[in-house]
């Protein structure tokens, strides 16, 4: 039996072993640096504005009673006899998103399910970019379109509406559109995801395309379609520049879809035109809005998470 | 040379070729499928066997490009035929996959998938999950979770759940497309044993990589091989013998199958 050498064995004092690090790799560490600070960084901005909408807030609500705020049904920051009930701004907002997802969500999932269930690779290979082309208008050329067409032609020569310069209607209605491919492109992702295996398991049943389609793909992709859905509504809630242009500037409770309202974002934008001095008053009723806005979007993902949480069948 | 057994036929293939585009996968195939017989399918991969499998119903119709010439007949009737309805071919002769592929639902809604989108109004739903579920040989392991997720089923659990499935929509004919190949041996050995239970009921075509599976469930063995074109090199499936099991495995009459048993070749 021969005596092993020391080749291979263990490491002599002083001298670095076999296993022991060949090199400092300062690349890796530098990689690892920057990737935690580019996610550190999205925190550190998600706070910052959060705080940046609390400290005017908290000023706003000395003056203001919470209660009075959200609860009351005037809203005149700038008259003499001002009053910040801040209902009119979220019943125009409910108006516009639910009209919005009323266009958004029938036609973006069925334009989802045709591209990801029924149209031919090749067709798909067309229609998603062109889809997604639609996303990428310019918000301000949606607006003048509700404004001048869907308002003005459409609605009021055309069809002989009942209706003033402006309408949430037709805010609404173009919203929606502009709304679609975001909800079709992510849910479209997300059922194109779903295993080839459940379809055809679900073929070798005698299933048809649609029943396949209704409860194996749709439940099975339901988080990203959830998710898609609420990023739909995100993006109602918080557009601006279509609502400030085409559903009108006077501040009131909406009561029909052919009136015209002033919603949260579109308070915000045309506020932030005039010359609301800094630290008055006025100025911080901006960020009480911008804050409420943020409070809603929250209890929007929250609310979708828990929906995800009881309905989804995960693959 | 296809000695073609003689067989109380279910299905029958005559002369079928199976191209996807313009590629020839399975050439002239003429045979028989025994009623009540487990008839398993062997041959070296790229061979066709699971190609002509999936044409048998129309499964191979989800592929694009995928076309099927010559005659497939369903109890007489051709499976291809204009008026013939793919679905309720697919009704009658169901299928049970390589990987297991339960539905993310629970075991109770997997199992009244079927039954719920083909119409079939049970007296009770309970009852027939229940015997599916008994047929399968799973009924005393899942009584107590039918609520839960097919997913916290083990592998060999999962596909005794997708056979399961597949009998609650009562078909005529259960294909399988090497139901055993993601399965350790112990499973593997179940659901050969429910295999040779189901039969009294249902015909079974599997196809196999396994040729100890293929001897000891199957009545009848087809062996299948690729051949190579002469001209453009392309590869097609082509039966080369087809018989009963214990012919082909003792005293087959191509050397080819004679070669691919013995392990000499595939």
């Amino acid at each position: 039996m021969s005596t092993l050498t020391t080749e291979g064995g263990p490491a002599t004092p002083g001298r670095p072993s076999a296993l022991s690090s060949r090199s400092p790799r300062y690349g890796e560490k530098a990689v690892y640096a920057v990737l935690r600070s580019a996610s550190l960084l999205t925190i550190l901005i998600t706070a910052g504005i959060l705080v940046a909408l609390a400290i005017p807030s908290i000023e706003f609500f000395q003056h203001v009673p919470v209660t009075d705020f959200l609860f009351g049904d005037r809203w005149a920051p700038r008259f003499a006899d001002a009053s910040f009930g801040v209902l009119p701004l979220v019943t125009a907002t409910a108006w516009t998103t639910v009209i919005a997802l009323s266009v958004a969500v029938p036609f973006g999932l069925g334009a989802a399910i045709f591209l990801s269930e029924y149209a031919h690779p090749k067709l798909r290979a067309v229609l998603k970019p062109i889809l997604e082309i639609l996303a990428g208008i310019p918000t301000v050329v949606y607006g003048y379109f509700a404004l001048t067409f869907v308002q003005t032609t459409l609605f009021r020569e055309w069809l002989q509406l009942d209706t003033d310069a402006f309408s949430v209607l037709a805010a609404g209605l173009v919203m929606g559109v502009m709304i679609i491919p975001t909800i079709a492109s992510i849910s479209e992702d997300a059922m194109s995801a779903v295993p080839q295996a459940m379809r055809q398991g679900s073929a070798a049943l005698g299933a048809n395309r649609m029943q396949t389609t209704v409860r194996v793909v749709f439940p099975a992709a339901l988080s990203g379609i959830i998710a898609a859905v609420v990023l739909g509504i995100s993006r109602a809630v918080g557009e601006t520049m279509i609502v400030a242009i085409a559903a009108g500037q006077q501040a009131r409770i909406v009561e029909g879809a052919l009136e015209q309202g002033q919603t949260m974002t579109g308070f915000i934008a045309n506020a932030a035109l005039g010359d609301s001095r800094v630290g008055s008053l006025e100025y911080d009723t901006l960020f009480a809005v911008g804050l409420l806005l943020f409070l809603l979007t929250l209890l929007i993902n929250w609310i979708s998470i828990a929906v995800v949480r009881r309905f989804r069948e995960a693959y | 040379m296809n000695t073609n057994p003689t067989v109380d036929p279910v299905i029958e293939a005559d002369n079928v070729d199976v191209f996807y585009g313009n590629f020839r996968a399975v050439t002239d195939v003429s045979m028989s499928f025994g009623i009540n017989e487990i008839t398993a399918l062997i041959g070296p991969s790229g061979c066709g066997k699971s190609t002509l499998l999936r044409s048998l119903n129309r499964m191979n119709d989800l592929v694009d490009g995928a076309r099927v010439t010559g005659t497939i007949s369903f109890q007489g009737e051709d499976i291809y035929g204009p008026d013939v309805d793919a679905i309720e071919v697919r009704r009658r002769i169901g299928m049970v996959f390589q990987k297991p592929n339960p539905f993310p639902k629970s075991i109770y809604d997997n199992i009244a998938y079927g039954p719920r989108v083909t119409g079939m109004k049970p007296s009770s739903m309970d009852d027939l999950v229940e015997e599916a579920l008994t047929k399968a040989a799973l009924w005393d392991e899942v009584k107590d979770k039918l609520k839960q997720s097919a997913f916290g089923l083990s592998g060999g659990q999962q596909q005794r759940l997708c056979i399961a499935r597949t009998i609650a929509v009562k078909p005529d004919v259960i294909l399988m497309d090497e139901p055993c190949s993601a399965l350790d041996p112990i499973a593997t050995m179940r659901i050969e044993d429910l295999m040779v239970e189901l039969k009294k009921d249902y015909t079974i075509i599997i196809v196999t990589h396994n040729m100890q599976q293929a001897a000891r469930v199957a009545d009848r063995t087809a062996f299948f091989t690729a051949l190579a074109d002469e001209t453009t090199g392309n590869r097609t499936g082509v039966l080369v013998e087809y018989d009963t099991t214990t012919k082909i495995f003792e005293d087959p009459t191509d050397q080819r199958t004679e070669d691919y048993i013995s392990g000499r070749f595939g």
